[in-house]
């Protein structure tokens, strides 16, 4: 009898603590998350509904705009740079994406060895990354100059004609692809800190059982590497779609040479703040949200077959 | 040991040809903006110009008003930078280590939240600005970090659920407040992952573009993202200056990578992408 009351007390003193505790703690948590609360109102939520709103609207800045309904998305449809700048947009996103992925995997897996002077190659690579849009545009102008630039004169030293590059209709988007893999240093930190995270059981049980060391990389590192590749390739298409500040920089606004740098987002700009169509552009904005949505769905929904999570 | 010896040349061969390949448009840069424009335009090219032209980065500073430039990119990107390194983490604190109704539905809508283009909330926002009368001053730029970001909530969020609630309990069990034990014991803990995340935000806002673009109507409070732009006019662009102006605004951030770094990468790494 005597020790029942003995365990019994304690177990009840620690619910009454954790009760009052948990009252607290509701008031802490709306307090602490208070700010963001605020924010997501007010910065997402509500410019997120006004911006269903505005689609229907013939709203400018300077106008008060009517209620037009479908009529904005009926433009779009016969609006043929909007269809461009869809082709530009996906062009970009198909190529850029796998070889991204491709190059950040295979860059992260030569990181990871052990060899001398690692900190020297991982900063390397990272500081490309450091350089800001405006200026890795205007680098990179110069840098893949017909004439005088060091790409096409290092071709000429191996006897190569290089192209016309940002000049040439054919070759502007390969060179932005390009240019944008010159930046993916902070997708290797990203896969450098995945591989850092598989436990080294995997690979001593492997190497118990004699696999070399491309059967290691082919069953280990790159079935448990998934779950970042699969955080990259969301964020790569969320960023890929979403491609702005070097075209803009290197065409001047024009996305030249014809319209071939014309990317979706800089229609969007045009649209809203040149020509102040904030309707139509609020459109177009919405259809590039339903278009990201459906595809972050679509990898979230095929993940379940290629992502593996360790210990699954 | 010689398989090993192999594996070791080819894994150097293959960093050393691709960290040239890395480092090559970096130090064309530097060089460019080091040379006089009669140089710029030599074949085959000079990596080390001769005589080193510095005068490049006086001219550029007086093309453009560098000084009101640098000011104000400063005053954006340190208030930002402010704003979002105290606002965050204490959300990101909430979602992870306190217990409160409502909690996961708003963790989960933050994660939509991420999934929101930029370009979909653009045009209201401005709206919202222009109606505050915000627009043409740096307001829209900094205020919203305050706020939180929710990409960054997210990564603090998986930080302090890595670490042990054991502090929290017994320093209620001490009597200490819910924000003390925040603010003493947890944030300092969070230091690396809090550092990374500034350092995002700082190199976000030190190199926006759009922003600037969108907001700043007077040239007296344009940013280092928009004067760089000015060096390439219809006549055609003065290279120098701008690789030199280019040079000034990626050399803070390599700065502050070098002396962060250790830190920087601790707090990548500890955040993972763990689900």
């Amino acid at each position: 009898m005597k020790s029942e009351k003995v365990i019994t007390k304690p177990v009840d003193s620690r619910v009454s603590i954790k009760k009052t505790k948990w009252r607290t703690s509701h008031v802490y948590g709306w307090l602490f998350a208070s700010p963001w609360v605020i924010g997501m109102l007010l910065f997402f939520a509500f410019p997120l509904l006004s911006s269903i709103y505005f689609s229907f609207t013939s709203y400018s800045i300077i106008n008060p705009g009517e209620f037009v309904g479908l009529q904005n998305y009926r433009d779009l449809m016969n609006d043929s740079l909007f269809w461009t700048a869809i082709y530009n947009t996906v062009y970009f996103t198909v190529f850029f994406v796998p070889l991204s992925i491709f190059c950040g995997v295979s860059l992260a897996l030569f990181l990871n060895m052990k060899v001398k002077g690692m900190a020297i190659y991982r900063t390397i690579f990272f500081l490309p990354t450091l350089v800001p849009h405006v200026a890795m545009a205007v680098l990179w102008v110069w840098l893949l100059n017909p004439q005088f630039g060091l790409v096409n004169g290092m071709l000429a030293a191996v006897g190569m004609d290089g192209p016309a590059w940002l000049g040439s209709e054919t070759w502007s988007k390969p060179s932005l692809i390009l240019m944008s893999l010159w930046g993916i240093g902070q997708a290797v930190v990203i896969y450098l800190a995945g591989l850092h995270d598989i436990s080294q059981d995997y690979y001593d049980a492997a190497e118990v059982d004699g696999a070399n060391s491309v059967q290691k990389i082919g069953h280990i590192t790159l079935p448990l590497l998934t779950p970042v590749i699969f955080f990259n390739l969301v964020m790569g298409v969320i960023g890929a779609f979403q491609q702005f500040t070097l075209p803009y920089t290197m065409t001047k606004g024009q996305g030249t040479p014809g319209n071939s740098l014309v990317f979706y987002v800089m229609h969007i700009y045009d649209n809203g703040f040149k020509f102040f169509k904030m309707g139509y552009a609020s459109a177009m904005a919405w259809i590039l949200f339903v278009v990201i949505m459906a595809l972050t769905t679509l990898i979230f929904v095929t993940s379940k077959r290629w992502v593996h999570y360790q210990g699954n | 040991m010689k398989p090993k010896l192999t594996r070791s040349i080819v894994a150097h061969t293959v960093l050393i040809v691709a960290s040239i390949l890395f480092l090559l448009p970096f130090l064309w840069l530097v060089s460019t903006s080091l040379k006089p424009t009669t140089q710029i335009f030599t074949w085959p090219p000079q990596w080390i110009p001769n005589p080193i032209h510095w005068r490049n980065y006086l001219d550029a500073m007086e093309y453009i008003p560098f000084f009101t430039y640098l000011k104000n990119t400063v005053v954006i990107t340190v208030l930002g930078t402010l704003g979002v390194v105290l606002s965050c983490p204490l959300v990101a604190y909430s979602f992870a280590k306190l217990k409160w109704r409502g909690r996961d539905t708003l963790f989960f809508i933050t994660i939509a939240v991420m999934m929101i283009p930029g370009q979909v909330t653009m045009i209201p926002l401005f709206i919202l600005f222009e109606k505050m009368g915000w627009v043409g001053t740096n307001l829209p730029l900094i205020v919203p970090a305050f706020f939180g970001v929710p990409f960054f909530i997210f990564l603090l969020r998986q930080f302090f659920l890595g670490l042990p609630n054991e502090l929290i309990d017994s320093a209620r069990m001490d009597g200490a407040g819910e924000f003390r034990i925040y603010w003493q014991i947890m944030l300092p803990l969070a230091k690396p992952a809090v550092l990374a995340v500034g350092l995002f935000q700082f190199m976000a806002g030190w190199t926006d573009f759009i922003g600037p673009l969108l907001y700043l109507t007077e040239p007296d409070s344009y940013t280092m993202s928009l004067g760089l732009q000015q060096f390439q006019s219809e006549k055609g662009s003065e290279w120098g200056l701008m690789m030199a102006v280019a040079t000034m605004m990626t050399m803070p951030i390599i700065v502050l990578f070098f002396l962060l770094q250790k830190t920087f990468i601790q707090g990548i790494t500890f955040t993972g992408i763990k689900g």
